[in-house]
C-alpha cells in the first residue's frame, strides 16, 4: 500500500514535470517570450547531444566536475580535521572559534580577487578558492558536532581510560556524523558554484565559461545546453548524497 | 598578559595574525603591488569612505540584495506554506521543484544578463530565483509542524481557508519565518556579491575585482573587510530583533548563540 501511493505520487510528479515542459513548449513556439530568451525545449535538447557528441560540452562539463570535486575533496579533509582539532580543545576553541564565527558570512567569491592577486591566474587558485570557500561549512558542522557529543559517552571513554584519539575516531566523529555529512552537501553545493565563477573569471575550459561565450554570441540554445548541464550536476550530487547519508547514519536509525 | 584576562582571549589570535601581516610586509615591500599592509588598508578604507565611492557601492548592493530578498522571500514563503498546507500539492510538484531548485544560481548569471543587461535588475532577478528556494523549504517546514489540534479548530470552527490561514498558521509559523527572512537575508547578501564578482559591474563585488586589477591592494582589501562588516552587520541586526520579538516561541532561544 505505502508502496503503490509512493509509486502514484512519482507517477504524478512526473506527470507535471512533463507537462510543464509542454507549457515551456508552447510558450516557446507561441513565441510569447522571444525565442533568443527561451528556446524551444527540444532545440536545446539538441544543443545538449549534440555538444556532448562533438565533445565541446562534455569537454566543458568534465572540466567543472573535476575542479568541483578535486576542491571539495580538499575542503573536507581540511575542514574536518581542523574541526575535529578546534572541537577537540577547549582552549584552542575559546582562542579562535570567535575569529572563525566573525569570517564565516563573509562569501567566498568576495575572495576570488584576493586570491588572484596573490596565486595569480592558474588552475592552482581556482582549487585554492574552492577549497577555502567550501572549507568553512565543514569546519564549523565538525566543530559543532564534537562538541555536542552526548557526555555520558565521554565519560564512559573516561572510564574505559580511553586514549584520547581513539575517542575522537570511535565516539565524537561518529555521533558528528549526521552534522559533517549536511556539511558536506552544502560545501558540495558551494563548491559547484565556485568553479563556474573562477570560470567565468579566468576563462579556464568549463561551463561557466561556456554559458558567459554562448550568450555573448547569442546562441541561447548552447546556453540552455549549459543550465541543463549544471542543473544535472546539481541534482545528481544531492541524490548521491542521499544516498551516502543513507548508509552512513543506518547505525543511528537502527539504534533507535 | 591576554591569557589572565578572559574576555581578551578571542583577540589574541586575530591580532597577531595582524600584527605578522604588517611584519612581513614590512620585510617583503615586493609584494606591495599585489597585498597591502594593514595600516596601508585602514587609509586606504578613509580615502573610499570620504569620496563616497563605498557609500555608493554600498548602496548599490544593498539595495540589490534587499530588493531580490523582497521579491524571492514572499515567493517562497507562499510557495512553501502551499506545499505544507496541500501534501497532495507538494508530491505533485516535487520533480520539477527539485530539478530548478538544484540549479546553481550562477548558471542564471549569463541568461539574466542577456534580457536585462548590467545593473540592478540582472541582480534582483539571480537575488530573487536563489533566495526562494531556502524561504520555501523553511516556511514548508514550519506549516507542516503547525500544532495539528489547532488546524482541527478551524475545521471545527469551519473557517475559511484565508481566516485558518491569517488567523492559524500565520501566528503560529511567525517566529520561525523570522528565522527563515534572516537565514535568506544571509544567501541574499552572499549571491548579490557573487553576481558583481562574477559579472555585473557594480557594487562591493565590482569595486573588490576592480581594485584588484588596477593594482591597489589597499582599497581592494578595505572593501573586501567592509563587505564582510556589511554582512555581519544584517545579521546582527536581525537576529537581535528575532530575539527581542520572539525569544519565548523558538526552541532553544532561536540559535540565539
Amino acid at each position: 500500500m505505502i508502496r503503490f501511493t509512493q509509486i502514484a505520487s512519482f507517477a504524478l510528479s512526473l506527470l507535471v514535470a512533463l507537462a510543464l515542459i509542454g507549457l515551456w513548449h508552447f510558450v516557446a513556439s507561441a513565441r510569447l517570450v522571444p525565442p533568443i530568451f527561451l528556446p524551444l525545449p527540444e532545440k536545446t535538447f539538441d544543443a545538449l547531444v549534440t555538444g556532448m557528441q562533438n565533445g565541446v560540452l562534455l569537454d566543458a562539463s568534465l572540466a567543472t566536475l573535476r575542479r568541483m570535486f578535486f576542491g571539495w575533496f580538499l575542503a573536507c579533509l581540511a575542514g574536518i580535521s581542523l574541526g575535529a582539532l578546534v572541537g577537540s580543545s577547549q582552549k584552542l576553541r575559546i582562542y579562535v572559534a570567535p575569529m572563525l564565527e566573525t569570517l564565516r558570512p563573509l562569501p567566498a567569491s568576495s575572495l576570488i580577487p584576493l586570491f588572484i592577486a596573490v596565486i595569480g591566474l592558474s588552475e592552482g587558485m581556482i582549487l585554492g578558492v574552492i577549497a577555502f570557500g567550501a572549507l568553512w561549512p565543514l569546519l564549523l558542522a565538525t566543530t559543532h558536532g564534537i562538541v555536542s557529543v552526548e557526555p555520558l559517552l565521554i565519560e564512559v571513554a573516561q572510564a574505559l581510560a580511553m586514549p584520547k584519539h581513539k575517542v575522537l575516531w570511535k565516539i565524537s566523529l561518529p555521533s558528528a556524523m549526521p552534522d559533517i555529512l549536511a556539511a558536506m552537501r552544502l560545501s558540495l553545493t558551494v563548491s559547484l558554484i565556485l568553479a563556474v565563477v573562477c570560470e567565468m573569471l579566468t576563462g579556464s575550459e568549463g561551463l561557466g565559461q561556456w554559458l558567459l561565450a554562448t550568450s555573448r554570441a547569442f546562441a541561447s540554445t548552447k546556453m540552455f545546453a549549459g543550465i541543463v548541464v549544471l542543473g544535472l550536476m546539481g541534482y545528481a550530487s544531492s541524490l548521491i548524497m542521499n544516498l551516502v547519508e543513507a548508509r552512513a547514519l543506518k547505525w543511528k536509525s537502527a539504534a533507535n | 598578559m591576554s591569557a589572565r584576562k578572559p574576555d581578551f582571549r578571542p583577540f589574541a589570535v586575530p591580532l597577531g595574525l595582524v600584527l605578522l601581516w604588517e611584519a612581513l610586509m614590512l620585510a617583503f615591500p615586493t609584494a606591495s603591488e599585489t597585498l597591502a599592509p594593514p595600516h596601508a588598508v585602514i587609509l586606504g578604507f578613509f580615502g573610499i569612505v570620504t569620496d563616497g565611492t563605498l557609500a555608493l557601492q554600498t548602496a548599490q548592493t544593498l539595495s540589490s540584495a534587499l530588493g531580490g530578498l523582497a521579491i524571492g522571500f514572499t515567493l517562497g514563503s507562499l510557495l512553501g506554506a502551499a506545499f505544507g498546507l496541500w501534501r497532495w500539492f507538494d508530491r505533485a510538484m516535487q520533480i520539477s521543484v527539485e530539478s530548478v531548485r538544484l540549479i546553481p544560481s550562477v548558471a542564471l548569471i549569463p541568461l539574466s544578463m542577456m534580457v536585462f543587461g548590467f545593473g540592478t535588475r540582472m541582480e534582483i532577478t539571480i537575488v530573487a530565483f536563489t533566495t526562494q528556494w531556502p524561504a520555501m523549504v523553511l516556511a514548508r517546514a514550519a506549516v507542516r509542524e503547525v500544532e495539528p489540534r489547532l488546524m482541527e479548530v478551524a475545521t471545527v470552527l469551519q473557517m475559511s481557508l484565508l481566516q485558518s490561514a491569517t488567523k492559524i498558521v500565520l501566528p503560529s509559523i511567525l517566529p520561525r519565518l523570522f528565522v527563515s527572512l534572516r537565514l535568506t537575508a544571509g544567501v541574499a547578501m552572499i549571491v548579490a556579491i557573487t553576481v558583481e564578482v562574477a559579472a555585473n559591474p557594480y557594487g562591493l563585488g565590482a569595486a573588490i575585482l576592480a581594485a584588484q586589477i588596477s593594482f591597489r591592494p589597499e582599497v581592494m582589501l578595505a572593501t573586501l573587510i567592509w563587505t564582510g562588516v556589511v554582512g555581519a552587520g544584517i545579521n546582527q541586526v536581525l537576529l537581535t530583533t528575532q530575539n527581542r520579538l520572539f525569544r519565548h516561541s523558538l526552541p532553544g532561544g532561536g540559535g540565539s548563540e
